[in-house]
């Protein structure tokens, strides 16, 4: 009962294993490409709270700062990747990942 | 500020973001997931604002919850989602996803029943007054090379996506 009412860095850090796993399962199994996105976006986001959590527990603020390096990071993978999902829907007329399979064999 | 009520405020935070991711990954919708997913940007800013990083949750909710969802939200408004939405809505190799993110939650497990104990449980005292002041000075000081590189791949992804989404340049 103690731990559970101290919240301490290893509270958060489960926090963000929580999260990252949701974010992988998403991207794993689901089949339509902009959930697969908003999944990685919640793999990332999972990251930056695991930072922001250490940068708390070490007084500094180098964490915060990497935290907002992988939000640019995050800005610049959903453009590129919202891109090749126009240009893929462009050519199939699907969203569907399981057709993105022009380099199998 | 020092926040107050901290583990009632963790434990509600915790279980919207949960919630919220666990919606995400489960809707049929894209809309709807991307609605579930503003909603847990929104409660890991306020996650931010208790490990006193207000900078950081302010960047999360104007880029992360503004921005970028915006845009996947114009995105889904620009493919047609009625198709998709009466099709089967898990991919053909789901059973194998399934077993390697199983295999992944046993490696955390695993990691937390070992190496729990090695985390101080204490959190160095910090102060938000100047956070703003401070990260900018290591963002231009310090972390000024890192930071110009992030302006050169925001460069790459803007040229990146228009000669993605263009139909002939």
């Amino acid at each position: 009962m103690e731990s559970m009412l101290h919240i301490t860095t290893l509270h958060y850090l489960v926090l963000g294993a929580a999260l990252f796993l949701l974010g992988v399962i998403g991207v794993l199994t689901r089949r339509n490409v902009v959930i697969v996105l908003m999944s990685i976006e919640l793999i990332l986001n999972a990251v930056n709270l695991n930072l922001v959590a250490f940068s708390r527990m070490w007084g500094g603020l180098h964490g915060q700062v990497f935290a907002i390096f992988v939000i640019t990071d995050a800005a610049a993978e959903a453009a590129v990747g919202l891109g090749i999902l126009i240009a893929f829907f462009r050519n199939k007329e699907t969203v569907n990942i399981d057709e993105v399979n022009l380099l199998k064999w | 500020m020092a926040p107050v009520a901290t583990p009632f405020f963790f434990y509600l935070l915790s279980g919207i973001m949960l919630i919220g991711g666990i919606l995400v990954i489960t809707r049929k919708n894209p809309v709807h997931s991307a609605l579930a997913l503003i909603v847990t940007l929104l409660a890991q800013a306020s996650i931010y604002l208790m490990l006193y990083a207000p900078f950081v949750a302010g960047v999360q909710i104007i880029l992360y919850a503004g921005g970028i969802m915006v845009l996947f939200l114009f995105v889904i408004m620009l493919v047609s989602i009625e198709r998709s939405m009466k099709e089967r809505q898990f991919n053909s190799q789901w059973v194998v996803g399934m077993s390697a993110a199983t295999a992944l939650g046993g490696l955390f497990i695993a990691v937390y029943t070992k190496g729990k104990d090695i985390f101080p449980d204490h959190a160095l005292s910090m102060v938000e007054d100047d956070n703003t002041q401070k990260v900018a000075t290591m963002l231009y000081g310090q972390y000024m090379f890192a930071f110009e590189i992030a302006s050169l791949l925001l460069l790459v992804a803007i040229i990146g996506a228009v000669v993605m989404a263009k139909k002939r340049i």
